[in-house]
């Protein structure tokens, strides 16, 4: 039964051939998709098949195989834009979500933060959704302000009520799942709140859209950016936008395909979504990444995220039999994803992803990309376990059973 | 015996030599291992050229502070002109263990950051 984790949702051995690999005696057990995720066959296939049938130049050719091309790369945008509700037409494709987030950064943010303007990040985020405002606060002689992390390792409404009523706040940025505590933040609500104060709202899905339903149509935010490659795909960016917001934002990069007519001195813009989208585009990822949400959406996402819900219970319920374990992130199952950020006294979270790895257990140990949030949590490092489809609950037994003989080695 | 965690490396990561600080000192030097976040600091006092007296500081991953601890024994007594020549392999052969490419940075946190102190180079040691 799915509703206990107890098998993977998925054919792992037929699907993730990865995953049969075997080191010293032991299947891999891989618990670090909140990193990148492993790719199904299906996608490996889609992307295979795509290159050897009817790669051409898209949007250019008159010839029949620049045809076929064209339609699978606006095929998948169409597919991917409806998976999470959106106007395909406001679906643009970028390298990854960091590209994603600074194409807002540079374009929107230079034509619309000014000196005195306040953006507002908070202290769970990712470096993605951190530097890039710090740059354009730089240029702009903005202020970037952080929301804290509560007790709980969430968010607070009234303090985000409080900053936005100073009436300086023009941007909200923000995780929709931290890709360390694994809380699950409240999108629609705090887009709700930004868009009465005035300020736009972007949110960071990259842990998102591979582990929840995600219906844009229904968070009211302005921007959302996610990538593929946590997705079950290959690395391809997303960036969904509000219609009024894009048209009127000038380009993120120049070059061919953006434009719609060059003279000497200067030029005009391509219609939506092309506008972003300068250069040869990955219509090869676009296609694998269609078919890694369509794998997704045949499981079902309310099962994917049930899925991961009972693999997170699982794990905060067997982790603390690890003498000397501290977990972060919020307890409350309902506010929190397949992801447990953990430390243990004694032992370096290097050490003990060492130490996993002998047992052929993957999981992540350093800063996470979130250097602020391991001041917050005053740490400099934590290991995290994170989980997609292909992971069961005999993988946490291998975690914990890995951790408590990394405890022997140092003697503890 | 476990081939990378030694005893004696651990013995030297729970009981490191030479860690703290030194006030009043003569030379300084703080940096990171970016990988990881790990941080280190090293405090010198030098007098007639040579390292009298050194103490690291920070936080690390046993490997790294190990490399700091076991290297700080011969650190001392030093001449500061000295340690420009120091390379990565002075560092792994005083470590004792074989070092994979993905711990490398760890081992030689802590001889960046003497060479940083006593040179101002701040490049990694190779």
């Amino acid at each position: 039964m799915a509703a206990t984790a107890e098998h993977p949702l998925v054919d792992v051995r037929a699907d993730f051939p990865v995953l049969n690999r075997v080191f010293d005696g032991k299947r891999v057990a891989y618990l670090d998709s909140a990193a990148t995720a492993q790719r199904p066959r299906q996608v490996i296939d889609a992307m295979d098949e795509f290159q050897r049938s009817s790669y051409a130049p898209i949007h250019r050719g008159v010839y029949e195989l620049a045809r076929e091309s064209t339609d699978a790369f606006e095929g998948a945008r169409t597919r991917i834009a409806q998976f999470v509700g959106w106007d395909p037409a406001c679906s643009i494709f970028t390298r990854n979500a960091t590209e994603a987030i600074n194409l807002v950064a540079y374009s929107w943010g230079r034509a619309n933060i000014a000196p005195g303007d306040e953006v507002l990040i908070t202290e769970m985020e990712h470096h993605s959704n951190i530097v890039p405002w710090q740059i354009l606060c730089e240029a702009t002689g903005a202020r970037l302000r952080y929301l804290t992390l509560t007790e709980g390792a969430e968010l607070s409404l009234d303090e985000l009520d409080d900053v936005l009523a100073e009436g300086r706040v023009k941007l909200v940025a923000f995780a929709h799942i931290s890709n360390v505590l694994g809380t699950i933040n409240p999108v629609a609500e705090i887009a709700r709140r930004a868009r009465a104060a005035g300020a736009v709202t972007l949110v960071d899905g990259a842990q998102a859209v591979p582990q929840l339903p995600v219906d844009l149509s229904e968070l009211g935010v302005d921007f959302y950016a996610w990538t593929g490659h946590k997705a079950l795909g290959p690395t391809i960016g997303m960036l969904h936008g509000r219609r009024e917001l894009l048209e009127e934002m000038p380009p993120f990069l120049g070059g061919g395909h953006m434009i719609s007519r060059v003279e000497r001195e200067r030029s005009t813009w391509n219609e939506l979504p092309f506008k972003f989208e300068a250069g040869t585009s990955a219509a090869t990822e676009a296609v694998g990444l269609a078919a890694a949400i369509d794998y997704l959406g045949a499981i079902g996402m309310e099962n994917v995220r049930a899925h991961e819900r009972e693999l997170t219970a699982y794990a905060l319920e067997r982790l603390p039999e690890v003498e000397g374990i501290s977990l972060f992130g919020p307890s409350d199952l309902d506010h929190r994803g397949g992801v447990v950020a953990f430390a243990i006294e004694g032992i370096h979270p290097h050490d003990i992803a060492e130490l996993c790895d002998r047992e052929a257990v993957c999981v992540r140990a350093g800063h996470h990309c979130a250097q602020p949030l391991m001041r917050c949590l005053g740490v400099g490092a934590t290991a995290r376990a994170s989980f997609s489809v292909y992971n069961a609950r005999e993988e946490v037994d291998r975690l914990v059973q890995a951790l408590t003989g990394a405890r022997e080695v140092f003697n503890l | 015996m476990d081939a990378l965690y030694r005893d004696y490396i651990l013995e030297h990561y729970k009981n490191p030599r030479n860690f703290g600080e030194l006030d009043p000192h003569d030379l300084e030097w703080h940096d990171h291992n970016p990988l990881c976040g790990d941080e280190l600091g090293v405090h010198i006092v030098v007098g007639d050229g040579v390292i009298k007296e050194l103490r690291f500081h920070g936080q690390g991953c046993a490997i790294s502070q190990a490399a700091a601890s076991i290297t700080s024994e011969d650190l001392v007594g030093m001449p500061v002109d000295g340690i420009a020549k120091l390379d990565a392999d002075w560092v792994i052969d005083h470590l004792g263990i074989d070092i994979s490419p993905t711990r490398r940075k760890c081992a030689l946190l802590s001889l960046k950051v003497m060479r940083g102190a006593t040179t101002g180079d701040a490049s990694w040691p190779e």
